[in-house]
């Protein structure tokens, strides 16, 4: 699998780090509420086709970036920021 | 309603008999008497290992999903618990599923309370399966040794091995001249990149022909009445006031007192089906064979780095596999980077196998949970039961999986042996962390 670094290009996936799901918003600074905590940590959406996530260049210019693959079939999509 | 080609074709071990149909009928008691009589009498088909009968529109249990785990399930509710109006639906054909693609090892070297007796009794089930089932599942008790190849982690391993012995399971700590012994292909020579100190072994671990086993579960729970519904996927849940009453599937509506998904690789997308998000991911894992050798490696091997295991098959190839690919997804197709990391792992142990030719690779999905232990459990929704997150364990697990999981849906109380596997253990700060091998390998 061949991921688009935006700074590099076309890299292998062994160049790459995972960061997960991009999706999840991490809960407000000061929020008390255990349940928001856990669910953000712990529950995975785990979606079976369109996902975004994370992956950081970490053998090459070392850059976090946001990609589109679709989890059934692995097909990369855009570079979302 | 005729049976379409492929349910012939795949209705379990006897699919050579070309004149299975429905009203076949369905083998008794298997023993060498009448292995004796088929091979006098080569022109008769042997019976259908199971039956196949339509779908009853109700049954007190539905089980989503015919692999090891649910249809040991299913035939543990009938020989445990007298339970026998139970369907198991399965999408496929039996023995599609990750039963028959793991690389069938058996093992309860644990160590953490709440995996200790789970396991020890697996293997205790396992070790008396063939006999239980009327069914050979090739259980090969050949003894897994882990090597150490620095003297700590020989510390490791001796506490190890101490917990376990007091938990009534076998270990033994090998010194570097009994593994020498025992392991002389291994790379001894002075300037070996990983030197073997010594190992911790398991004489009672080993390994089980997987085929077997979902095709032994299946021919036993269908003697004792239970209904194999293969080629029937769920695509629904029926719930009414958070209470599950059946399930709809590509055959139509199937009524239910209880529902219990074991359904392990897709276990967030059929639970979603009934509103519940969980503490899963799914993960590619693969394994791997090399071509037929002459018997060299008489136990299974692994070694802590990597998660690299290796053992040999009875037709000769070296099985090994090492850790999941480390992203989400769903496509049985493995990378580059792990089949190279995985057969450097092989080289640098057994240099001789640089010199074999890898016969075939393949990729598993399995869920993978932030802790690396499984749930057996009751769910938020009624009468709704819970079976994965079984992550690299599921194969060794499934003889008691299916005792314990049959237990908590007939009592609609999780079995003793798995109040540690429950769901909502993450929000009660009860992670059961053995190996600190969850979903999250990326991020450590």
């Amino acid at each position: 699998m061949m991921l688009p670094c935006p700074h590099c290009g076309d890299r292998d996936v062994s160049e790459f780090r995972y960061g997960g799901d991009a999706s999840k918003q991490r809960p407000q600074h000061g929020t008390g509420d255990l349940q928001t905590w856990h669910d953000y940590f712990f529950l995975f959406e785990n979606p079976k086709g369109p996902h975004t996530e994370y992956w950081q260049h970490v053998l090459g210019c070392r850059r976090w970036f946001k990609l589109a693959r679709n989890t059934a079939t692995n097909e990369i999509g855009e570079v979302v920021s | 309603m005729g049976r379409t080609p492929q349910e012939v074709r795949f209705s379990g071990p006897c699919r050579a008999a070309p004149k299975s149909d429905t009203n076949a009928p369905v083998s008794k008691h298997y023993s060498a008497l009448a292995l004796a009589r088929h091979a006098l009498d080569p022109d008769m088909p042997w019976p259908k290992a199971w039956e196949s009968p339509e779908p009853k529109s109700s049954y007190d249990v539905v089980i989503v999903g015919g692999g090891g785990h649910g249809l040991a399930t299913a035939y543990y509710l009938a020989k445990n618990h007298g339970i026998t109006n139970v369907a198991v639906i399965e999408k496929s054909y039996i023995g599609s599923g990750n039963v028959g693609r793991n690389t069938t090892l058996i093992r309860s070297n644990y160590m953490i309370g709440g995996n200790t007796a789970f396991f020890e009794h697996s293997l205790k089930l396992w070790e008396g399966l063939s006999h239980d089932l009327n069914f050979n599942c090739m259980v090969s008790q050949r003894g897994q040794i882990v090597l150490a190849v620095n003297p700590v982690q020989m510390d490791v391993f001796a506490r190890r091995g101490n917990i376990m012995r007091l938990n009534g399971i076998d270990a033994e700590l090998l010194d570097a001249g009994e593994v020498r012994k025992l392991l002389p292909y291994l790379d001894w020579s002075k300037d070996a990149r990983w030197p073997i100190c010594g190992a911790i072994m398991q004489p009672r671990a080993g390994t089980v022909r997987h085929d077997a086993v979902a095709w032994g579960y299946a021919r036993a729970a269908s003697a004792l009445g239970v209904h194999i519904i293969e080629n029937c996927e769920v695509t629904g849940f029926v719930i009414n006031d958070g209470k599950v009453s059946g399930v709809e599937t590509s055959r139509g509506r199937i009524n239910a007192g209880k529902v219990g998904i074991a359904v392990a690789g897709h276990t967030s997308h059929v639970a979603k089906m009934a509103g519940l998000k969980l503490p899963v991911e799914s993960h590619i894992l693969q394994a791997f064979v090399t071509e037929p050798i002459k018997p060299i490696v008489d136990n299974v091997i692994s070694w802590g780095a990597e998660l690299f295991y290796l053992s040999q098959s009875d037709k000769g190839g070296l099985v090994f596999g090492g850790h999941i690919d480390g992203f989400n997804t769903y496509t049985q197709r493995g990378q580059f980077n792990r089949i190279q990391t995985v057969a450097e792992c092989a080289v640098s142990l057994m240099p001789f196998i640089s010199r074999l030719r890898m016969l075939r690779h393949w990729g598993g999905i399995q869920d993978m949970t932030p802790d690396g232990s499984p749930f057996i459990s009751r769910t938020p929704v009624r009468n709704l039961y819970l079976n994965g997150g079984w992550c690299y364990q599921g194969f060794k697990a499934t003889p008691a999986s299916g005792w314990t999981y049959s237990h908590t849906i007939a009592h609609d109380q999780e079995h003793e042996l798995v109040r540690d596997f429950a769901l909502d253990r993450f929000e009660k700060g009860r992670e059961l962390d053995e190996f600190g091998l969850g979903n999250w390998t990326y991020k450590q």
